[in-house]
């Protein structure tokens, strides 16, 4: 796997260095962002600055995030820190007018994470009907298919989409996607069936319920763990003058309830719901996007409450813009304000002990000051101020600081 | 308006600003001031040693899963899942003990006592009370100041103890004569009786020392293997140890170094009269307000006196609190006198709420002294003849622990 991977970037870095060194830049053609304003989160991926060269069907692109922090957690902190937070390479081709094949790698912290996040074939049967097999990203929420560092004025990823859900949860899989779109409407809907958790979700060093322990199991593009395949499905919904909604579910048995076909327990089951929203006000242009996410686990009955059986949060964020003008030859570029707002609650429940509630949860502030100098590159300056509360609901930690940073398409 | 100028004309002196502000410690939360926390070094460590300290500390914080040794059935993950921040436990992480009713030998070994493993990894089925076996329930207690008791020499420990009572106070009090494991290595100045040595931690104070403890309390609490002690809890068997004996010792020397909880409002009136009725309703007979350590071989705990409102000996506490159950040479009605230090912030640690004595059946202080029984009788019933006022003074003080 890791030889496949490492052939694999050798190959990417070979045509993208290629691109530079022997190609005349006159052939490089940067394609242009859709346009179209009415696009559904599930676009996202399709929607990516890239690079043509000449006229093969091949684009390349990517992103990078970098930032500085300072943060104190009750007012101790570990100094100034300069982060590499992740590279991205895309690649996409079009095979055929109707066969597609994109691909996302990101390298995050340096390269001490490196994961193919997205690899699929999709080939379109009718707009309504397309088929998708491959790397897949299990559509739940939309931070998850819409998570590309240069969109967002926070150096941060939200809590809810991070560590509840699991970001950029990626597994192989396959299924349908489609889309229709009458006028001021749109409608969307994705169907997969794909590789699914494993028992690291409850089993695990955040001592907590984590499903994004899933993602540290590399068996997972080559084995189920239950042998039972994971089902994501997502209903969008998108008025151009109202906003995008949407629907979604992920759910399947986690657990290895058999082995060599014997029975060594019980199915158990992970069900999340989430929903989502964005809109941007009309006049003021203020964005607004929000998700909300509910998670149900069937934790055996004599396991620890440590890891619980529900969890929620979810994060709204509110981008305004307050500035649109030239700034240092920079035409159209754009200062924003934004907060953003989080909550997750890990463990919802009561103690069997007490009856007393079960803590472990944390929220969040974060206003930030974004400067844009092109759409496709950020700036941005947040402030964060964290309170976390633990399993008992003890007196809160408090984790506040500052991130610097910068987030660029390539 | 004006903000917005200024960054479109002279960006970079602004980013230069905003750096400097962000860089500034002064616009960050502060820390709390150190007696409203019970975590914590001592002061006078080394550098050497307070790295040991913080390493220790991450040892504390470890949590295990199955792949690193936890169960396969335990009652918490971690050292801190039961004392979180360093403090008493809560009902949720309180742990039962069961099968010994008198100081011969327990007669349930060999069904999974003295602790039961109440819960259980997916797969596995949690320990049950055999039929037949009284039992008892013990709150985790608080971490901060062990070592100042490690040090207070056993001759200190004999001269406390009354055991006929002879000074006919109502207040006996002794020692447990426990059999210490092979890898507790007694200090110079320990007195034994009968190859038995004086047990110092727990409730029934049937430990010897924070390596004793310590050992235990990853093997029964966590089912973690050490080379102190091999035997899985669940299979019966000697297994690889599933912990370095290295992070062993910087977990002890973590225990050993937590500083000593200090003292709030010692100044206020209200807690220097309620010091005063401590004294005179004889509570202090058995919560110690003055103990010394002895030598150290670490140098900041040498020869150190401290306040931790304990005898750390054993007493009569009544038929109330009598479960039936015992460790040691200890009476089943015996309970080693908790230190008192640190219970004013034991909400803190307990979730917003009181889980006082062994148990935590009690809920307030008062409710836990209006439990004393035994030799702590005539105490309890000079507090419920107290007026209200004094009452109330009495409980600031201890609140001010």
């Amino acid at each position: 796997m890791r030889l496949k991977l490492t052939l694999f970037l050798a190959i990417s870095f070979f045509i993208y260095a290629n691109c530079f060194a022997q190609i005349d830049p006159s052939l490089l053609k940067r394609v242009p962002k859709d346009t179209v304003k009415n696009i559904l989160n599930m676009d996202a991926v399709y929607n990516r600055p890239a690079l043509n060269i000449n006229k093969t069907p091949i684009s390349i692109g990517g992103y990078v995030e970098m930032n500085w922090q300072k943060l104190t957690t009750d007012g101790v902190s570990e100094g100034h820190q300069f982060q590499a937070r992740r590279l991205s390479i895309f690649m996409s081709s079009a095979i055929s007018k109707r066969v597609k094949f994109l691909s996302e790698i990101e390298f995050e912290d340096g390269g001490k994470e490196i994961a193919i996040e997205f690899a699929s074939v999709d080939v379109e049967f009718d707009p309504l009907l397309n088929l998708r097999a491959g790397i897949i990203l299990n559509p739940i929420g939309s931070f998850n298919q819409n998570h590309d560092g240069p969109k967002w004025e926070f150096t941060d990823r939200p809590i809810s989409s991070t560590q509840m859900l699991p970001d950029t949860f990626s597994n192989a899989g396959a299924g349908l996607f489609g889309k229709k779109y009458t006028k001021n409407w749109m409608f969307g809907y994705e169907a997969y069936l794909s590789g699914s958790f494993d028992n690291s979700i409850i089993e695990n060093t955040e001592n907590k319920t984590f499903l994004p322990a899933a993602k540290n199991n590399p068996e997972r593009f080559e084995e189920i763990n239950s042998g039972e395949p994971l089902f994501t499905g997502k209903l969008a919904l998108r008025n151009n003058k109202i906003g995008e909604l949407g629907i979604s579910y992920m759910g399947g048995i986690y657990n290895k309830f058999q082995d060599d076909g014997i029975v060594i327990d019980k199915k158990r089951r992970v069900a999340i719901f989430a929903l989502d929203f964005n809109t941007t006000l009309p006049k003021i242009k203020t964005f607004i996007t929000t998700e909300f996410a509910w998670i149900y686990v069937d934790v055996p009955e004599t396991y620890s409450q440590q890891f619980g059986n529900k969890q929620k949060g979810g994060f709204i964020d509110i981008v305004q813009p307050i500035l649109t003008k030239t700034i240092l030859g920079w035409e159209k570029a754009t200062i924003n304000i934004a907060c953003r707002l989080e909550y997750v609650d890990w463990n919802v429940g009561k103690f069997k002990e007490t009856g007393g509630n079960i803590g472990e949860d944390v929220w969040s502030i974060m206003p930030a000051i974004s400067f844009r100098p092109t759409s496709q590159t950020v700036i941005r300056l947040n402030y964060r101020y964290l309170k976390q509360r633990d399993i008992f609901s003890n007196p809160s930690s408090i984790t506040d600081g500052f991130n610097m940073g910068i987030s660029t398409y390539f | 308006m004006y903000c917005i100028n200024i960054f479109s004309t002279k960006p970079f002196l602004l980013l230069i600003f905003c750096f400097t502000l962000l860089s500034c410690d002064a616009s960050y939360v502060e820390v709390p001031a150190d007696d409203e926390l019970l975590d914590g070094p001592v002061d006078g460590l080394s550098n050497s040693e307070s790295a040991q300290f913080l390493r220790g500390d991450a040892a504390v914080n470890e949590v295990f899963t199955r792949e690193t040794g936890l169960g396969p059935t335990f009652v918490g993950t971690s050292c801190i899942n039961c004392h979180a921040g360093d403090g008493k436990g809560h009902l949720f992480t309180t742990l039962t003990r069961f099968g010994q009713i008198d100081e011969t030998v327990n007669q349930f070994l060999n069904q999974g006592s003295p602790q039961l493993q109440n819960r259980a990894l997916p797969g596995y089925l949690p320990e049950q009370i055999p039929a037949g076996a009284t039992f008892s329930k013990f709150t985790p207690p608080a971490f901060t100041g062990l070592g100042f008791l490690q040090y207070v020499s056993d001759a200190d420990l004999i001269k406390m103890t009354d055991p006929d009572d002879s000074n006919g106070d109502g207040i006996s009090g002794s020692v447990n004569w426990i059999t210490i494991p092979g890898y507790s290595i007694p200090a110079s100045n320990a007195i034994t009786q009968n190859s038995k040595y004086i047990g110092r931690y727990g409730k029934k104070a049937s430990a010897f020392d924070l390596l004793h403890q310590t050992v235990n309390a990853y093997n029964q609490d966590m089912g973690i293997t050490s080379v102190f002690n091999p035997i899985d809890h669940y299979s019966n068997l000697e297994i690889d140890p599933e912990i370095s004996t290295a992070k062993v010792n910087d977990v002890i020397f973590y225990l050993s170094t937590l500083k000593a909880p200090i003292q709030r409002n010692q100044n206020d009136a209200g807690v220097i009269r309620g010091k005063n009725i401590f004294t005179q309703i004889n509570c202090v007979a058995c919560h110690k307000s003055e103990l010394k350590t002895s030598y150290s071989p670490i140098n900041a705990l040498s020869y150190k006196t401290f306040a931790p409102y304990t005898d750390l000996l054993l007493h009569d506490m009544g038929s109330a609190l009598d479960d039936g159950y015992t460790e040691g040479s200890a009476k089943t009605y015996e309970w080693r006198t908790p230190p008192l230090w640190g219970i004013g912030l034991s909400e803190n640690s307990q979730g917003g709420n009181l889980f006082l004595m062994h148990d935590g059946r009690a809920q307030t202080i008062e409710q836990a002294i209006t439990l004393h029984g035994g030799e702590a009788e005539q105490s309890r019933n000079a507090f419920e003849k107290l007026s209200t006022q004094d009452k109330e003074a009495l409980l600031k003080f201890i609140k001010s622990l």
